[in-house]
């Protein structure tokens, strides 16, 4: 570190210098007169702060029982079997799969954000993507649990993958929930590369900044010996921009294969052909309430309101009513789909979920998903913090309860009225539900306390200085 | 490349500047004055400053090409060679080579090694991870990844004398011109 | 031999007769350490309540190891020669079953069995076909009671005061009773159920010959009293009446469930049904059948007319139907709709004069019965579908007052030991009689039984009784035919039978049941040959009783009383565990009741008005079934009051409630204790069959769970009928059009219009194994289902779990209604997988645990299973079977040897399906790949199939043109489940018809409108 200036803390812009606590030096801005150095030292002394604040700790402690209830839970399922769920014989999927497809839907929005408006060149999204990213990866992560422990024997789970065995035995590959395996691994794997590229020169600036040496010594591993060389930032933009290109048809994707895991199936109430595009819309939806839901404390606390401004939050709001209109499409569509195809199934299916005995799920989900983004029209409300966070929170149960109304209400009272049943959640549908909520939060937490939540070098890009002429646009 | 192993001598001459613009304009003149073997650092991504030190191409697209389609290739045959070849089964009275179905995952199967290609093929040819490098011995290096940005003229340059470069490099307006060991 | 007898002498020739195997097991037992923790849970003051699920599982291993040697005893083949049915045990193979005839017996009367024995171990039970009581069917009693022979619970060892005891102590113990009998016989009694066996018989008679005075009592809960009671009011003695339902052409029911229940009704269901089987161009007329009850029945089920009607009501119906017979103009108290159906029935009586039969149930008054007679006598049927014998017992006697004189004896002390045969009658005596206070008057009291029961623990001995499969014997059918027993094990559990009882009172200690039964039957001229013949076959040929010749005499004044208002109860045995002997046999415990779907328990029965006016609104019904509960109610009967969850079965009759005895045991074994409600109490001598003056309430307070495997409540009316699930037509419909069950929407036949976008799987050159199932022949008698669990190791899983929609049942029997509520059709259809040629299973499965076979059947691979569980949610008939925890039991050792080595032992997290059998398939595979042919037609036949009563399921190849099932499927009546979702099932129905009387019912248009 540079020895012949003013060690970090003492850097201070004057004109916020009485606005900002001790705590929170050095000021965040990119206003003009403020230099790389600043943005710079910032973000990267939120992670290299010697002191852990109050409020990550207990936050983490809390997120680490969430942890603890998922572990105790997995113990149980695992010497007693899937039964200790709700599950029975017309409703053979039940919280499993609902939260499956809740967290993949949620994924969504931080490839959208970094990806897909990366190539739309939305300048707005620079300072939230790397956010996005990680809570895509953590969600992946939380939806991965499911699929992995809802099978009666998890321990032959790998049978779902092609190897190479003495029994010459394969996967069986028309099944949906093998194009599932692969599209969710994909998914994963492409979004921690994308994510971590995204990071390599920022763990080279750590790098720098650090004083501990096993602290540089780590972040230097991880870094790469990145030095920033000109021929390294030209393929490194080339290869940023390819992985971008991929993951826009890769996200379509994954949702789209999610979805026909009921579209492939004959139940009433699944086999429909517009739910691959409802499906993403729904995950776009999903996810970018998930991102307000958690930027909106985030960067309260984080004191971050100049990197996330309103301009961005609004955006997202918008977001969130273009694709909740989607979804009440789609919602509409049953409908007409059930009524017009005269199909005795469809049409008992929609009356069903209408004023069956899970008729109140479906109010609620029209009440969440329907009614509430509607708020976003208005700029009052899109600007307001506040109703952002609430219409956010109504959309984040909207969509489990979607999950819901599609998957048990379906299932419950399909062709041969003998065999209809109900499906009740049970104590530990409800723990492994908490339980990958802990996970996901925590590891989210551990982002924040040791990665740059905000990609530096992306930031630097914003600044004033940064403009080289004789091209004049911003860098990247 | 130099991992571990120090050579005796003189890896180049590195010129350090306060400012993106400067840079590029001292590395155009650099090579327009005849070096070749000449490279820049910078804490972000500068426009033009890879043309600038007389480099611009790049195979990563090839790479990505080739892996996206031998995947896809590779997740289609598996399908096809799983359920036709290696273990004919009667699924449901569907056809042995029910080709719609094997369609989602060579889609997959050809974004997954597209992607890894992509990283791989950029570390790779970034010749990365190289933990050592001799710019890391100049000491005030480590801003290059915060606020300064470098220039440096290598020794293996044909037209290299030390002390012509060191010249050269004050005219560029440097805050500071150091040699780099190796 | 000699009576007086030294009792040390006695001892040693104890010692010489069974002294290995006898301190072999002691031995075995003392030393078990579990054996202790059985031995606590036999003192009731520590009776453990049955913990269900898991629980109840985890008591089974414990159990294991107390009889882990007895199970051993499994392997050793009974001492005694016994002959196979088709192999001789020479060319015994191992891994080939062999199968032996014996005969099981419930109630007294005997049915024809044969038993499938691998390696000696009985595993499977088959009807004999050459038994006239089964013809080859089987009911729920007889497959199930393999489970009752390994029952870990069953008693194992001779107790004294509760304590561990031996057989010589016992015997040692009864020589002073007998000596005192000696001079005053009548202070010793035995106390038996319903005897037919002969050989039985005649060793009572010879012991009370040895002991003048002495007195025989009988008792059996589910009481006939009134069939013998009937005869001799209208023949003067006791006769048995035997149907012959193929010479029937009109059949009134008057509260008779002939179809499903009593001696013979294996046989009678075969018969009757066999009028019933339309075929286009051959059937040129069907029988009709009225049922008049009050609760659904099986009978009423498929009756073709039903009328509900309160009990007191039937002997006026009976009176009317004579009186018109007669000419007479005598009406019934009913509703005029009903009362014109009577009119009807009567006319169609007199229409069909010679071939109509009128049945009078067990539970209806003797003049019922009394008047039946008459009735069939003016009917000219006596003689031609109605057969009069002599009675099959060995002594006829009206039970009731027998108990109730030995309660009266043993109240007045008259009674100085008392020695109890098998029964149970402290726990299903009569409720007035204070059997218990009476019997515990009694100094000297034995008891005889397979479980330490109720009445075990009030007697000063109990000594365990052996299984039907474990002893020799000999039973009448229900037309007299004499069946000989074989022993099929050795005794798992040291048992004794009651021959060897009862030969041990008289004083022969070294006899055998063997020598029992083989030298009454030596000494009237039977010879070995025709004792291996005996054997082999499993019927003695000519031994039923020549008809009788009689004439009912004329029908009795009335005794009708007027009944004291209120409620009526009608108190029935509960149709699964009986008398509540079976309530400790898993199987039987989660049968679905034929007509209610319940498992587990007995609730209070009653029609959707009488719930109405109790103020169990239908929304509240709907609201609660759905989450298979419901609420207590309240009922108030002659001084007795009793908390019974209420449940509403369509087509009861109004202000009647039927209640099953039979549950709330407290020592019946770990599955059975505490389950259901101790009804007993509510039986008394002078109404054992219910009566009026009850009080219904409903009573606030918790819901309560019911194990109910089909909820029906909450189903949409039109949902069933729109779905084409249930396709009907009366006989004369469907003569006009054949091929009414596919009209309209219900779309094409089977085969037709499936065109496909992929090219079909071509299963021309290979089998094509497929079902056809006539639901117009189905009474629902649960026979298939069980039969199904016991060859394919189903497990049960506990009420706990059925409750959460787990039950395993591979093959489930769906019944549905139609029309009013009051008095609706109902229909029975068996679901087992439909082995769809494009089965929307398979290709879900994400590792190929399903697949198709080359012969069509959708494959199972357990252990390639998952659980994915994606293939049971995308089977539109919902015929998979998920395994959520470790249903099977894989530790109790007693259990192990009952299984089906042929079939797989399923374990936790996998899926699992009905199999059309294919262990059996494969077998005759083998069998005609050895002979180089093809398999013959009628070579496979699955265990639904074997078992079921009527023959409404047929299997065998499609490609064979010829097979029975080929040209089944060419039927017009034959429509495929769902065939609109182009899954091509394998297994398809005939749809049903009946036979409705046009005066009531005027001809419509076939319509599919149920629910």
């Amino acid at each position: 570190m540079a020895k012949d200036e003013k060690p970090v803390h003492e850097l201070r812009p004057e004109s916020q210098a009485e606005r900002i606590p001790e705590r929170f030096i050095p000021v965040p801005t990119i206003e003009p007169g403020h230099s790389f150095s600043t943005v710079t030292d910032h973000i990267s002394t939120i992670v290299l702060r010697k002191r852990t604040p109050i409020g990550w700790l207990l936050g983490f402690l809390f997120a680490l029982g969430g942890v603890g209830i998922l572990t105790i839970s997995m113990a149980v399922l695992i010497g007693k079997g899937v039964g200790i769920w709700g599950i029975n014989h017309p409703v053979g999927w039940g919280f499993d799969i609902i939260n499956f497809v809740w967290w993949i839907g949620i994924g969504h929005a931080g490839t959208l954000i970094s990806a897909i408006l990366l190539l739309l060149r939305q300048e707005w999204r620079t300072s939230i993507n790397r956010f996005a990213e990680a809570m895509t990866l953590f969600a992946v992560a939380a939806a991965g649990l499911y699929p992995a422990l809802h099978t009666g024997r998890p321990w032959y789970d790998f049978w779902l993958f092609p190897y190479p065995n003495t029994m010459g035995l394969w996967p069986q590959f028309r099944s949906p929930l093998m194009w599932d395996v692969f599209a969710v691994s994909t998914y994963a794997t492409v979004s921690a590369l994308f994510w971590y590229v995204g990071l390599i020169p920022d763990l080279a600036t750590l790098r720098d900044r650090a004083n501990k040496l096993w602290v540089k010594r780590a972040y230097g591993m991880f870094a790469l010996g990145w030095r920033g060389s000109a021929k390294h930032w030209y393929r490194y933009e080339h290869a940023y921009l390819l992985l971008a290109g991929l993951s826009t048809p890769l996200v379509l994707s994954v949702h789209t294969i999610v979805s026909f895991d009921f579209a492939v199936a004959q139940i009433p109430g699944w086999h429909a052909t517009f739910f691959p595009p409802y499906f993403v819309a729904g995950a776009v939806f999903a996810g970018f309430a998930m991102v307000l839901t958690l930027a909106i404390p985030a960067r309260k606390f984080f004191r971050l309101e100049d990197f996330i401004t309103m301009k961005h939050l609004e955006n997202m709001g918008k977001i969130l009513l273009a694709t909740g209109l989607i979804v009440v499409y789609a919602y509409a569509m049953e409908w007409f789909y059930g009524l017009y195809s005269g199909n005795i199934f469809e049409t008992y299916m929609l009356k069903n979920r209408a004023t069956g005995p899970y008729a109140s799920m479906y109010v609620a989900l029209w009440i969440c998903n329907g009614l509430a983004p509607q708020l976003m029209w208005f700029k009052r409300f899109r600007t307001s913090t506040f109703w952002l966070f609430v219409v956010a929170m109504f959309v984040n149960v909207g969509m489990w309860l979607e999950r819901f109304v599609i998957i048990p209400t379906s299932l419950h009272r399909d062709f041969l009225p003998s065999s209809w049943g109900m499906y009740h959640g049970t104590f530990w549908d409800w723990s492994f539900f908490v339980g990958s909520i802990g996970l996901f939060f925590a590891l989210l937490f551990l982002f924040l306390r040791f990665l740059p939540m905000i990609s530096i070098f992306e930031m630097r890009t914003m600044l004033p200085e940064a403009q080289t002429h004789p091209e004049h646009e911003e860098a990247h | 490349m130099a991992i571990g192993k120090i050579r005796e001598g003189l890896y180049g001459v590195i010129a350090e500047f306060n400012d993106p613009q400067t840079l590029l304009t001292a590395a155009n003149q650099a090579r327009e004055s005849g070096y070749t073997s000449i490279d820049a650092f910078s804490p972000f991504p500068i426009h033009g400053l890879a043309e600038a030190i007389g480099f611009h191409k790049s195979r990563l697209s090839t790479i990505v090409l080739t892996m996206g389609v031998l995947g896809g290739l590779g997740g289609f045959f598996m399908c096809w060679y799983a359920s036709v070849i290696a273990y004919p089964l009667n699924i449901g009275g569907k056809p042995l080579n029910s080709w719609p179905a094997w369609i989602p995952i060579a889609f997959e199967c050809a974004i997954l090694l597209a992607a890894l290609g992509a990283v791989l093929g950029m570390l790779a040819l970034n010749g990365l991870p190289m933990p050592y490098h001799p710019v890391f011995n100049v000491r005030r290096f480590d801003s290059a990844s915060r606020d300064k940005f470098f220039l440096v003229i290598q020794a293996r340059d044909p037209k290299f004398r030390p002390e012509e470069a060191r010249r050269f490099l004050e005219t560029l307006g440097p805050r500071e011109v150091t040699d780099v060991p190796w | 031999m000699s009576k007086t007898l030294n009792y040390t002498e006695f001892r040693s020739r104890i010692g010489d007769l069974r002294g290995k195997e006898y301190w072999r097991s002691l031995e075995e037992l003392s030393r078990s350490d579990a054996f202790d923790d059985f031995f606590q849970d036999e003192f009731p003051q520590q009776a453990i309540p049955l913990q269900k699920g898991v629980g109840r599982r985890d008591f089974m291993k414990l159990m294991g190891a107390s009889v882990a040697m007895a199970g051993l005893s499994a392997c050793s083949r009974p001492a005694d020669a016994i002959v196979p049915y088709v192999n001789q045990p020479e060319n015994f193979v191992p891994g080939k079953p062999i199968y032996f005839a014996s005969v099981m017996p419930l109630g007294g009367v005997g049915t024809g069995v044969l038993v499938e024995s691998h390696q000696f171990r009985p595993t499977k039970i088959e009807g004999n076909p050459e038994h006239p009581s089964s013809l080859g069917a089987s009911d729920a009693f007889m497959q199930a009671s393999v489970l009752g022979l390994y029952d870990p619970d069953r008693s194992q060892v001779v107790r004294k005061m509760g304590d561990t005891a031996t057989w010589g102590d016992f015997i040692g113990a009864v020589q002073p009773l007998l000596k005192e009998a000696e001079s005053n016989g009548a202070s010793l009694r035995i106390l038996t159920q319903t005897i037919t066996s002969p050989s039985l018989g005649a060793q009572i008679q010879s012991l009370l010959a040895l002991y003048p005075g002495m007195k025989w009592h009988q008792w059996e809960a589910v009481s006939r009293d009134n069939v013998r009671e009937g005869s001799r009011l209208a023949f003067g003695r006791y006769l048995d009446t035997v149907y012959d339902f193929t010479a029937a052409t009109v059949v009134v029911s008057l509260g008779s469930d002939f179809l499903g229940d009593g001696p013979g009704h294996l046989r009678y269901a075969r018969d009757f049904m066999s009028q019933r089987r339309v075929r286009r161009n051959t059937t040129q007329s069907v029988n009709r059948l009225y049922a008049v009850e009050s609760g659904m029945s099986s009978t009423g089920s498929v009756a073709d007319h039903r009328i509900a009607i309160r009990p007191s009501q039937m002997e006026g119906v009976a009176r009317a139907i004579l009186a018109g017979l007669g000419g007479g103009g005598a009406q019934p108290q009913l509703s005029a709709e009903a009362v014109a159906k009577v009119q009807s029935l009567i006319r169609d009586l007199q229409a069909h004069r010679g071939t109509a039969v009128v049945i009078a149930g067990d539970e209806q008054p003797a003049v019922v019965h009394a008047l039946a007679h008459a009735i069939n006598t003016q009917l000219g049927s006596i003689g031609t579908a109605v057969r009069l014998i002599e009675s099959i017992e060995v002594a006829p006697v009206n039970q009731l007052a027998s108990i109730q004189e030995l309660v009266r004896d043993m109240e007045s002390g008259a009674v100085r030991g008392l020695i109890v045969l098998g029964g149970n009658p402290v726990f299903d005596a009569p409720a007035d009689l204070n059997f218990t206070r009476a019997y515990e008057k009694v100094p000297f009291r034995a008891h005889l039984s397979p479980y330490y029961d109720e009445t075990s623990l009030r007697s000063h001995w109990h000594v365990p009784e052996t299984h039907w499969l474990e002893t020799w014997g000999d039973l009448r059918g229900h037309d007299g035919t004499v069946s000989i027993a074989q022993p099929l094990v050795a005794p798992l559990y040291n048992g004794r039978s009651a021959y060897e009882v009862v030969g041990a009172l008289i004083g022969g200690l070294d006899q055998a049941s063997y020598q029992a039964v083989r030298s009454y039957w030596f000494g009237r001229g039977a010879t070995e040959e025709s004792w291996r013949k005996w054997l082999h076959d499993g019927v003695i040929a000519g031994s039923a009783p020549q008809p009788a010749v009689a004439a009912a005499s004329a029908p009795p004044a009335s005794t009708a009383t007027t009944p004291a208002g209120g409620i009526e109860i009608e108190l029935r045995h509960d149709p699964t565990i009986w008398d509540g002997r079976f309530a400790n046999n898993g199987w039987l415990q989660e049968l679905p009741k034929p007509q209610t779907k319940i498992t587990w328990d007995n609730v209070l029965l009653v029609g959707p008005r009488t719930a109405d006016k109790l103020g169990f609104t239908a929304e509240e019904r709907d609201k609660l079934s759905n989450n298979l509960e419901t609420r207590f109610a309240e009922v108030e009967y002659r001084g007795v009051s009793m908390r019974l969850p209420i449940w509403i079965v369509p087509g009861h009759a109004e202000d009647v409630a039927t209640i099953h005895f039979g549950y709330g045991r407290e020592l019946a074994g770990k599955v059975g204790n505490g389950v259901g409600f101790n009804t007993y109490p509510m039986r008394f001598s002078d109404a054992l069959h219910g009566g009026s003056g009850a009080r219904i309430t409903m009573a606030a307070g918790p819901t309560y769970p019911v194990a109910c495997t089909q909820e029906h409540q909450s189903i949409d009316p039109k949902v069933v009928g729109e779905r084409g699930i249930i396709r009907s037509a009366s006989f004369e419909a469907f003569q006009k059009n054949p091929d009414f069950a596919h009209v309209g929407q219900l779309g094409s036949r089977p085969g037709e219009h499936d065109e496909s976008l992929y090219p079909d799987w071509d299963y021309s050159n290979n089998h094509a194994w497929a079902m056809v199932i006539d639901t117009s022949v189905c009474t629902g008698c649960n026979g298939c289902v069980i039969a199904c669990q016991a060859e394919n190791n189903i497990p049960i899983v506990g009420k706990e779990e059925v409750t959460r929609e787990r039950e395993m049942h591979w093959l489930r029997i769906d019944r549905y209604y139609r029309g009013d509520p009051d008095d609706p059709q109902v229909f029975h259809q068996p679901v087992p997988c439909m082995q769809c040629e494009n089965a929307p299973c398979e290709p879900v499965c994400p590792v190929a645990a399903t697949s198709h076979s080359d012969d069509g059947l959708n494959d199972m691979t357990y252990n390639r299973c998952v659980g994915t569980r994606y293939c049971s949610n995308n089977c539109p008939y919902k015929v998979r079977r998920f395994n959520f925890f470790h249903y099977a039991d894989y530790d109790t050792p007693a259990l192990k040897p009952m299984r089906n080595p042929d079939v797989t032992v399923r374990t936790r997290g996998v899926m699992e399906k009905c199999t059309y059998c294919v262990q059996r398939i494969n077998k005759a595979k083998i069998e005609a790949e050895r002979e180089g042919r093809r398999v013959r037609d009628g070579e496979v036949v699955t265990a639904c199939q074997q078992a079921c009563p009527t023959q409404a399921i047929v299997f065998g190849d499609m490609n064979d043109k010829t097979s029975h099932v080929a040209q089944l499927k060419a039927e017009p009546t034959n429509y495929a489940l769902l065939a609109e979702l182009q899954t091509r099932p394998r297994t398809t129905y005939l749809a049903n018809i009946r036979n409705p009387n046009p005066e009531i019912t005027p001809a419509v248009e076939p319509d599919t409108d149920h629910h």
